[in-house]
């Protein structure tokens, strides 16, 4: 990193009103251990660097992996024809962005460093043998991806932000079959991960979680399907991080309501003259921007277009505060937002993206929770998610169900569905779970932009319950 | 860099890093890259434009029965490259020392080279936003302008060596007229043409003019309707999740599972291909085996064939065909049906005319069940004419039945559709398919 900052920093011109250099190293490791089987360790490297330019009421970038004198030089000229050439045309004349400067390093209690391949293939291993426990098991993977990136954003006023991130994702997923019916559980879905080292294991019981998995799959191939009909709906915050991300994060994304997103992930029911006064939910709604959080994956100090990166309230009291838009969207809109303008590589200009976005826990217990439903269903884990392209008309599917009669959680139940409105669906959260129910997790794979994006963010969310909700099942 | 430069560049590589192997090692390298500019536009403007130049290079070093993969960006240094080569390489066999053998490791020790460079007739970005400017004059388009060069390669040490590359643009847009009505279009090829353009643009003029009236709010109910092409992508794609390639079927989570366990089928006149030689995808794989011209996936609505990677190959003792890890169609191509397209209209009678669909995903997956919204020009028709367009709506109904029992017929003139997917890098997947008129199809919200 440090050549390549002193490489990076020879090229700086003085005579542009805003260049910045980001620069983005990482390496990764991909395992995987199927059906007694482990597939062959995938690594990768990548190394590039994004060039943007601001001047003369045009914007321009260049991305590329030549990193040489001369590559960095043809990038730097490439993003200054660029913004040559879209002088006067573009939707913001100039740049709005700081030079900020400071440092981060995701915290790790117990380093991968300290583990062989060899044991890591093994804890694979040992994990996945433990999902096969039954003839009906028709396929099974224990799989570890890592990320560690290190990103340097420089800039022509001084600018300097390090940062340093080691993501880590783990899962599980076990198949169960019985002729037209197959069913499958995983490990939150993918949602268990995390910033850190081998503790991220730890969070969730990576460790215990394979032989329930496994039961739970074989379990789902004789439980009738869900009912269909209105009723209460508990969901657990494997699931409630699908609906925080579907249905509050994507439709607050500034640059949605400012429709750079119309053409591909699309709008937004929310207008920006809704903040401040708007009503998303019931008053027991309270949604953070936390980049702040111990482990969660989108933690950082500055986003990548260097903005200082601080909690804030988007939804207090079930009310509407801010929007999730970076230094430029605010610009734009006039909107208060956040830290948010994030890019999933050195090769992709950075957008609004939901980073931390998070569910507060509230006051009642699991079992309390529970025990207020008369008639409903508990889910968890996500496997089917659809919505409008406004965000509003919503279907989720989860992996797992077990009906709510009289306060307690009885019959497990297969395929269960919901579909609401995104608009009116909040305002009938009537339970959120304490701290003892608040789960720090993440989603993998969130897809936006033109050009395509998929980036990483973090949800954290309590279990959460929400009245007179249609629900269905499958055959 | 002239592509020739790169292809020899690239050889020059690993046929050096092949010069590092221990004794009886393989080496298999696949090399993607682009040289792609994209423009971004918001309410005629430009939100953010640039140019993008990435090359990466993948290396699968074979032991036996042993491997461990890399990629790598490639610097365009030739010293820096081969350091970084050769560290990997050292990296990747202290890994296979600790591995397993891979039962499943297949590769072509037998393959033919071969070399597929379109020509390059890309417009000067200048011109094309010239174009695109004059197109958004007193409208409001938003949409992404991309373009370039994209290269894949296989070359392995054991001399087989393959190169493509393929010089295209695509111009992705919509009209909007207001809140979420829309109308929206593309155009992708090889080499601009301001009168083509000028005709689509012309098409998606008129539709707005259509979206300018009241839209009306259709209950949730079972309708007849017809399915552009546009959206006949979406119902496609969600059965290239699965529903074409063989792991899938081997482990029963394949969404045509009702098609393999009980026996059902879809309409006898849907046939749906990987139509390789039709497509703009490269015809070899990672593993340096070529995919045959086609392969035949549904023939008169019985399933026919899988998609067959090398490693499915070996796992299910069937022969390969050179089929990627995800055993996804990526050349498409469903072929058309007997309604005259220009006919469309009087065929769909009453009922929703739907040009897009969005955001599908299966509702009970084992049931190939879907769900999935309606989007940009969907329009209410009644006696043959449109009505007005209809606020979106959400559809959850079988693909078995859609293209089965209720399909009353496809078009007779199939569209060729470039997928303007950029995740990474551009993409080269394509397809070809007609529209469809449905007897009916369930909406619930």
């Amino acid at each position: 990193m440090d050549n390549y900052e002193q490489r990076l920093a020879r090229h700086m011109p003085t005579d542009i009103e805003y260049v910045s250099f980001r620069l983005h190293l990482e390496r990764s490791e991909g395992l995987t251990v199927r059906d007694g089987v482990v597939e062959p360790p995938h690594n990768g490297y990548e190394a590039g660097v994004m060039i943007t330019v601001w001047d003369r009421e045009g914007m321009g970038y260049a991305a590329t992996s030549d990193l040489s004198d001369a590559g960095i030089e043809a990038a730097l000229a490439g993003a200054r024809a660029w913004a040559e050439r879209t002088a006067g045309l573009v939707v913001l004349a100039r740049s709005p962005l700081a030079h900020g400067s400071g440092t981060y390093v995701s915290a790790v209690d117990r380093s991968f460093a300290a583990t062989t391949l060899a044991d890591r293939i093994a804890l694979l291993a040992v994990q996945e043998q433990r999902l096969r426990i039954h003839a009906r098991i028709v396929d099974s993977v224990a799989s570890l991806y890592r990320v560690d990136s290190d990103t340097l954003l420089l800039t022509n006023r001084g600018g300097r932000v390090r940062q340093s991130f080691h993501n880590v994702f783990p899962n599980l997923r076990v198949t169960a079959n019985a002729g037209a019916n197959t069913q499958t559980r995983t490990y939150g879905g993918g949602a268990y991960c995390g910033q850190g080292g081998l503790e991220v294991l730890d969070r969730f019981g990576f460790g215990e979680a394979a032989p329930r998995l496994a039961e739970q799959a074989l379990e789902l191939l004789d439980a009738p399907p869900c009912p269909t009909g209105s009723m209460d709906l508990l969901l657990a915050p494997d699931q409630m991080i699908l609906q925080i991300h579907e249905s509050i994060g994507h439709p607050l994304e500034l640059d949605r309501i400012l429709g750079d997103e119309r053409n591909f992930a699309g709008t937004s029911f929310v207008q920006p003259e809704m903040f401040g006064t708007y009503r998303y939910g019931s008053d027991l709604l309270n949604v953070t921007f936390d980049p702040n959080v111990a482990g969660q994956m989108a933690s950082y100090a500055f986003d990548d277009d260097g903005t200082v990166a601080t909690r804030g309230h988007l939804i207090r009291g079930g009310l509407l505060e801010r929007g999730l838009g970076g230094t430029i969207s605010q610009a734009r809109s006039g909107v208060a937002g956040v830290a948010n303008s994030r890019a999933c590589a050195w090769n992709r200009p950075a957008i609004d993206r939901m980073a931390n976005l998070n569910v507060e826990p509230g006051e009642m217990s699991f079992a309390e929770l529970v025990g207020s439903v008369e008639h409903g269903v508990y889910l968890e884990t996500n496997n089917s998610w659809s919505i409008d392209d406004s965000r509003n008309k919503f279907q989720f599917g989860c992996e797992y169900g077990r009906l709510i009669e009289d306060g307690e959680l009885t019959t497990v139940v297969r395929n269960p569905g919901y579909r609401g409105v995104s608009a009116t669906f909040w305002r009938s959260l009537r339970g959120v779970g304490n701290a003892d129910t608040w789960q720090v997790m993440g989603t993998p794979n969130c897809g936006k932009g033109e050009p395509n994006q998929v980036i990483w963010v973090g949800h954290a969310s309590p279990a959460c319950l929400f009245g007179d909700v249609a629900v269905f099942g499958g055959r | 860099m002239a592509s020739t430069d790169l292809a020899s560049r690239v050889d020059d590589l690993v046929t050096w890093a092949a010069g590092q192997l221990h004794g009886d090692e393989v080496l298999l390298a696949a090399f993607s890259g682009e040289q792609a500019d994209y423009v971004r536009f918001n309410n005629g403007s430009v939100r953010q434009a640039g140019s993008v130049h990435q090359q990466a290079l993948s290396l699968d070093l074979v032991q036996g029965a042993r491997h461990a993969r890399t990629t790598l960006q490639l610097t365009g240094e030739a010293d820096l490259d081969r350091t970084r080569v050769a560290e990997e390489l050292r990296s990747l066999r202290e890994q296979c020392a600790v591995l397993r053998e891979d039962p499943y490791l297949l590769y072509n020790s037998d393959g033919t080279s071969s070399v597929r460079i379109g020509r390059n007739e890309l417009p000067d970005p200048d011109v094309a936003m010239a174009e695109v400017a004059r197109s958004a004059r007193g409208r409001d388009l938003v949409g992404l302008y991309s373009a370039g060069t994209t290269y894949r390669g296989f070359a392995s040490s054991l001399g087989q060596r393959n190169w493509y590359e393929t010089s295209t643009f695509a111009f992705d847009w919509s009209f909007y007229l207001h809140a979420d009505k829309a109308t929206k279009n593309s155009y992708a090829g090889l080499s601009w043409s301001n009168e083509e353009f000028e005709r689509k643009v012309q098409w998606s003029a008129r539709q707005l003019e259509v979206l300018g009236r009241p839209a009306l709010v259709r209950p949730p109910g079972a309708y007849r309707a017809y399915l552009a092409p546009a959206a006949m992508v979406e119902l496609v794609d969600m059965l290239s999740w699965g529903g074409f390639g063989l792991k899938s079927h081997r482990t029963k989570q394949t969404p045509l599972l009702r098609m393999v366990t009980e026996g059902a089928t879809l309409h006898p006149s849907v046939r749906i291909i990987e139509d390789t030689v039709g497509g703009v995808a490269p015809n070899f794989g990672s593993e340096g085996f070529t995919k045959p011209d086609e392969v035949v996936l549904i023939d008169g609505g019985r399933y026919t064939d899988w998609l067959v990677s090398p490693r499915s190959a070996r796992e299910y003792d069937v022969p390969t065909n050179g089929a990627s890890s995800w055993e996804s169609p990526e050349s498409l191509s469903v072929a058309a049906g007997t309604l005259p397209t220009d006919g469309v209209m009087e065929e769909l009678g009453t009922g929703l005319y739907i040009g897009n669909l969005w955001y599908l995903n299966y509702s009970d997956r084992a049931a190939c069940r879907t769900t999935g919204m309606t989007r940009f020009g969907t329009f209410w028709v009644e006696g043959g004419e449109i009505v007005a367009p209809v606020e979106v709506l959400r559809f959850d109904d079988s693909l078995l039945h859609l293209l089965g029992e209720k399909l009353v017929g496809l078009t007779d003139q199939p569209e060729v559709i470039l997928d303007t997917a950029s995740y990474g890098s551009r993409s080269t997947g394509s397809y070809r398919l007609p529209g469809a008129v449905v007897q009916e199809m369930i909406f619930t919200l």
